[in-house]
């Protein structure tokens, strides 16, 4: 339960409301292994812990990356910290997302918003081993233009490892030339083969059950949707109860679960 | 004729549609291609047609002053663009302007009025298809207006 240490490395802002921290542990050890998917506790000292999901290449771990949007007091003192300051770091913990295990599959990922920087290991991943799946395709919603993450990722992503990646938004001014809508309106016309795709998903709940239902009415398979949960956390670890979710704990049986095992509780109210 | 049958039963719009429907819609319809950026029609025009998009994009916009063009959807192919054919005055609420270069079966509004007057068999299937997509768009335009990916 107790934080390590790890300092500041670079800050890089992504867009208007989103920055990514850089973090190198304080003791000089090497950068821990972890899992697409999985999160930390980030502490901000005197100030407080929030969880959030880890954004770097799990294959290649050489710092630890967190992408995170300014919503509150916790994420905007985050913001605040310079190169060198200190924060508390627990982790990693949570469930991964199936990549290893979904090898020789069409994989389809569905991100909105800062949905994205969670996927972004499970992406790493994929293109470091491209030649191990068929079809790969992220379909990404944002409100506009200017709050697309990882651009240049996009990108290389599309041009060198094969990647169909298509980007929607709420709406556009001036250049743009892209696709207009929510994220859901790529799904129909996406080119994956339902029958034989897993699905992840990430993204705010609402998006995430419409999202679903797409891909349901596609023909994939409750147990090849992955969607990852998010529910206020204390420990981190299974003890306070603060996630739970009927039977489950966000944090220890997920935030990485699949649609088949959450079908009752997905989207209801006070869950 | 038999070409623009065809076209519009492998339009997703026309799928499933009984041979008569199809070829009632047929004697209305014609290909037509727009340039990139052309406008296919602008907010407040009479333009008294339905078009069923078989390539390309299209955005649909709404022109504002200051900001000058604001895309607020954009539809490609297998989609469906205006139904302001249905409701008076039967004038577009947006402008319509191709991304790309787009091929579409246009259909005439008037000729449609008349055959859904003159056969209701024919006016119930062909309204049934555009409640679904009017249904559709209202459904996305709602998830829009909520800010999605915002704090909800
Ligand atoms: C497993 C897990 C992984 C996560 N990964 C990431 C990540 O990679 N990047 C990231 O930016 N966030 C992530 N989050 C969300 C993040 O933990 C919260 O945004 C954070 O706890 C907010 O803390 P705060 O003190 O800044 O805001 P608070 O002061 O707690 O809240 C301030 C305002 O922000 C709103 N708010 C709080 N949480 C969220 C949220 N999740 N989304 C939108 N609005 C919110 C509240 O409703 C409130 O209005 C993750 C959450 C979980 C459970
Ligand atoms: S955060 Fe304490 S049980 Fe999950």
């Amino acid at each position: 339960m107790i934080p390590q240490l790890y300092s500041v490395r670079q800050i890089k802002q992504e867009t208007h409301d989103t920055f990514t921290l850089e973090l190198d542990p304080k003791d000089g050890t090497k950068t821990p292994s972890f899992e697409a998917g999985q999160f930390n506790m980030l502490y901000v000292f005197g100030v407080g812990e929030v969880p959030i999901s880890i954004s770097s290449d799990p294959t290649a771990p050489k710092y630890l990356m967190h992408t995170t949007r300014e919503v509150g007091i916790v994420t905007k003192a985050m913001r605040k910290l310079k190169r060198g300051d200190m924060i508390g770091v627990r982790g990693p913990y949570g469930t991964h997302w199936p990549i290893e295990e979904s090898a020789g599959s069409d994989i389809v990922i569905v991100a909105g918003g800062i949905g994205l920087a969670p996927l972004k290991p499970a992406l790493c991943h994929l293109v470091a081993r491209r030649e191990n799946y068929g079809r790969v395709v992220l379909l990404y919603g944002t409100r506009s233009p200017n709050d697309i993450l990882f651009q240049k990722e996009l990108k290389q992503w599309r041009a060198d490892f094969d990647l169909e990646v298509y980007v929607t938004v709420d709406r556009a001014i001036g250049s743009w030339r892209g696709n207009v809508g929510v994220v859901t309106t790529l799904i129909p016309k996406a080119p994956f083969d339902p029958l034989s795709s897993v699905a992840l998903i990430c993204g705010p709940e609402v998006m995430m059950r419409y999202t679903v239902q797409e891909l349901v009415r596609r023909g994939v398979n409750h147990g090849k949707i992955h969607i990852s949960m998010e529910r206020n956390m204390k420990c981190g670890i299974g003890f306070c109860g603060h996630c739970q979710m009927e039977a489950s704990f966000v944090c220890k049986d997920g935030p990485v679960f699949t649609y088949g095992a959450l079908e009752n509780i997905f989207g209801k109210r006070e869950v | 004729m038999e070409i623009l049958k065809l076209a519009i039963a492998e339009h997703p719009f026309g799928k499933n549609l009984e041979p008569r429907f199809l070829k009632m819609l047929a004697g209305g319809a014609a290909h037509v291609s727009f340039k990139q950026d052309q406008h296919i029609f602008r907010e407040g025009e009479e333009c008294d047609f339905t078009f069923l998009i078989n390539s390309g994009s299209v955005a649909v916009d709404i022109y504002s002053p200051t900001k000058g063009a604001i895309t607020i959807q954009t539809l490609s192919d297998g989609e469906v663009l205006g139904w302001s054919w249905l409701v008076p005055p039967f004038r577009k609420h947006f402008d319509a302007r191709a991304l790309e270069v787009v091929h579409a079966i246009s259909i005439k509004g008037q000729y449609l009025r008349d055959l859904c007057e003159q056969d209701h068999d024919f006016g119930y299937e062909l309204l049934k298809r555009f409640i679904g997509v009017v249904a559709n768009r209202l459904q996305k335009t709602r998830l829009q207006l909520i800010d999605i990916y915002g704090d909800n």
